[in-house]
């Protein structure tokens, strides 16, 4: 018999029963924010139902917060329904005594940033969250999947989640990247290959040397868009480095507790002889820096290259979708897309807020800085750090005042432009260079176009002013 | 949850791959607390221009798709973020079925949550039926416990669907109550995990 995947083990260590052909999995962490839990909470109150595990959850406001503002309190929150959303929430964790990091709480911030930096992450669990974008929590070898209301629901009344068992897909990332190429390029990289469908039923393995390479910041970013390849779930094997970031977060174990749990972790990874459904390799030499011509995240194009013409798609449909695409991002095909101008950019969202992520950006803009150039005029540059702890970071280590110094807004944490359910958004016909993980229509504001990019991609062009190659910013 | 078993329904078309469930509900929809009154802002930037008119030419807005109870779409469908307002929004503008030949994962789940039937059908069928749904005759039967959708035509296609889904869905069953029903089950876990891994208890 051939040995087990990284997914297979997790999975056979948290099969509660079997039910009619569905296994009721246990959940080890169940993650929850304003915008998809109301109607969870209304179900449990109207089948008088309790929250089983409050002790395994745990509450974040994130999507509808505004990033400026926040000491004033949800009651200042202009917007009348986010801030119904938002005192519903609270309203909801008090009955159930679930903990909560409110707006405003130097622990809040975007739910998939602020679970690992509390260690409340951690290997070989089972993670759920109303948010698609939950696969980021894999980065720590942790099944982390997106869930509808409904299952929030089961999931807070039961613990566990019923699901059938998905196919197992390494991607491996094998040599070195190039200077100026990291985890996001990758991770476009690979939706560009597979497609936003190719990972469907699937979950992903990302393995190899530049995964390996990659910081636990990189591998979040890299899970994070494991969905935007159809994936509910991404996963990468702990190692030293997994183990490193850890230690001493306010939720990870301590002291003999710390070794019981270590060597629990370490098990957790996929044997040699281990038998994939399906296997993609890429080399991480062939990656350029990356971005999107279009709006879904698997049109994709090296930074050096030109807007794909809809006639080179082998399908009809991939062909209308093109047109469609070019039409509503005001591109023609042919063209360079560092030509591409742009109005705004944005650093932040749960795939590029870290600290890492805002160290990398706060590198272009210092050296632009030291070369006399500041953000273009025509330019509206912001900066939305994932949570309180992650600003405050970048504040003592001086980020914030290089960004403010080349003319970047600093905001408090939350999701912000990434989605428009807060006052952060696009203009129709505004061009965004966003280091978020959509370029859906309408995602960041009816009529904006977004393209995805890395954070120091995104910081060069607001500089520049239009799409540029992060190779001519770097120091 | 309302059962799902046979429907007789206006089709309508919508010839697009990767419809993400920011098209189907765009973000400005999900700041409710309520499950009921989405269908308003069902596609809603297809629907409507930036003043809010109505736009003519988009499928639903059209007069022979009013009312339409099944929707045929490319490839795909459902891709994007798991807010479960997407079907929620479907379900309240009326549309009961949808037919692709790929679903979303997390789409196609929050499906079976609400009644609201996925069917998967083969490209060249689906491409059929949208053929069909073009032309004078829109009414179409899918019929769940057969697994199959007749086309104005008559041509019938079958399509493949998990027996212990279709069995919820054909009942209208709950499946936290299913699962209440192994709560013995989650206890015995549970007892062993607090032994196995303590430093997950009492956090």
């Amino acid at each position: 018999m051939s040995g087990k995947t990284l997914y297979d083990k997790i999975w056979d260590a948290h099969v509660v029963a079997e039910q009619d052909g569905e296994a009721i999995l246990y959940i080890d962490l169940h993650l929850i924010h304003e915008v998809t839990t109301p109607q969870a909470f209304a179900g449990l109150r109207a089948a008088g139902r309790p929250v089983r595990r409050p002790d395994r959850t745990l509450a974040v406001a994130d999507h509808n917060v505004p990033t400026q503002g926040q000491e004033l309190g949800v009651g200042a929150v202009a917007d009348e329904e986010a801030r119904l959303q938002l005192q519903t929430l609270e309203r909801n964790v008090k009955d159930n005594r679930i903990e909560f990091f409110p707006m405003g709480d130097i622990r809040n911030g975007i739910v998939h940033v602020v679970g690992p930096e509390q260690g409340r992450t951690q290997p070989g669990m089972t993670i759920v969250c109303g948010d698609s974008h939950t696969s980021t929590h894999g980065a720590f070898g942790a099944l982390a999947q997106g869930i509808g209301t409904s299952e929030v629901e089961h999931v807070l009344a039961t613990q566990t989640l019923r699901q059938k068992k998905s196919k197992n897909l390494r991607v491996t990332v094998n040599g070195t990247p190039g200077p100026g190429v990291g985890a996001k390029d990758f991770a476009l990289a690979i939706v560009g290959a597979i497609g936003t469908a190719g990972g469907t039923g699937s979950v992903i393995e990302y393995a190899g040397e530049a995964i390996a390479g990659l910081s636990m910041e990189g591998r979040m970013t890299l899970c994070n868009l494991a969905i935007e390849a159809g994936a509910r779930a991404g996963l990468v094997a702990p190692d030293q480095k997994t183990f490193d970031y850890m230690m001493g977060r306010p939720a990870a174990p301590k002291g003999a507790s710390w070794e019981m749990a270590l060597a629990h972790w370490k098990t957790f990874q996929s044997d040699p002889d281990a038998v994939f459904d399906r296997e993609v390799v890429l080399d991480a030499a062939d990656i350029a820096p990356t971005v999107t011509w279009g709006t879904s995240p698997e049109d994709v194009i090296p930074v050096t290259g030109n807007v794909p013409a809809p006639e080179s798609f082998a399908t009809p449909d991939k062909r209308a979708s093109a047109e469609r695409a070019l039409d509503y991002m005001g591109l023609t095909a042919g063209q360079p897309i560092a030509d591409a101008k742009i109005d705004v950019v944005f650093i932040g969202s749960c795939t590029n807020s870290r600290i890492e992520d805002l160290r990398s950006a706060a590198q272009v803009v210092q050296h632009a800085f030291l070369n006399g150039r500041l953000v273009a005029p025509h330019v509206r540059a912001m900066v939305v750090p994932g949570s309180g702890l992650v600003k405050e970071q970048a504040e003592e280590e001086g980020l914030d005042a290089i960004f403010k110094a080349g003319g970047f807004d600093w905001r408090e944490p939350g999701c912000s432009m990434c989605l428009g359910m807060n006052p952060d958004r696009l203009a129709p016909g505004e061009r965004c260079a966003s280091t978020s993980n959509r370029n859906f229509e309408g995602r960041q504001g009816r009529g904006g176009r977004t393209h995805l990019m890395s954070p120091a991609m995104a910081a060069a062009a607001a500089i520049a002013g239009h799409i540029v190659d992060v190779r001519e910013f770097l120091p | 949850m309302k059962a799902f078993t046979k429907l007789d329904a206006r089709m309508a078309p919508l010839a697009m791959a990767n419809i993400d469930t920011d098209q189907i509900i765009p973000k400005q929809f999900l700041k409710t607390v309520e499950r009921e009154g989405l269908g308003k802002g069902l596609f809603y930037d297809f629907r409507f221009d930036e003043q809010g008119r109505e736009k003519p030419d988009f499928v639903l807005n059209r007069p022979e798709y009013k009312g339409a109870g099944v929707l045929v779409a490319g490839d795909n469908f459902g891709c994007g973020s798991s807010r479960e307002h997407a079907p929620w929004a479907l379900l309240d503008f009326g549309i009961s079925c949808v037919i692709s030949s790929s679903f979303a994962d997390i789409f196609y789940n929050n499906c079976f949550q609400n009644g609201l039937l996925p069917v998967v059908l083969k490209p060249e069928e689906v491409q059929a039926l949208m053929e069909e749904a073009k032309g004078g005759n829109h009414l179409v039967t899918v019929d769940l416990e057969a697994q199959t959708v007749v086309a104005p035509s008559g041509a019938a296609f079958s399509f493949q669907i998990d027996p212990q889904r279709k069995a919820k869905m054909l009942q209208g069953l709950d499946a936290i109550g299913e699962t209440l029903t192994a709560a013995k089950d989650i206890d015995v876990y549970e007892t062993k995990r607090a032994l196995s891994e303590p430093w997950l208890e009492g956090a």
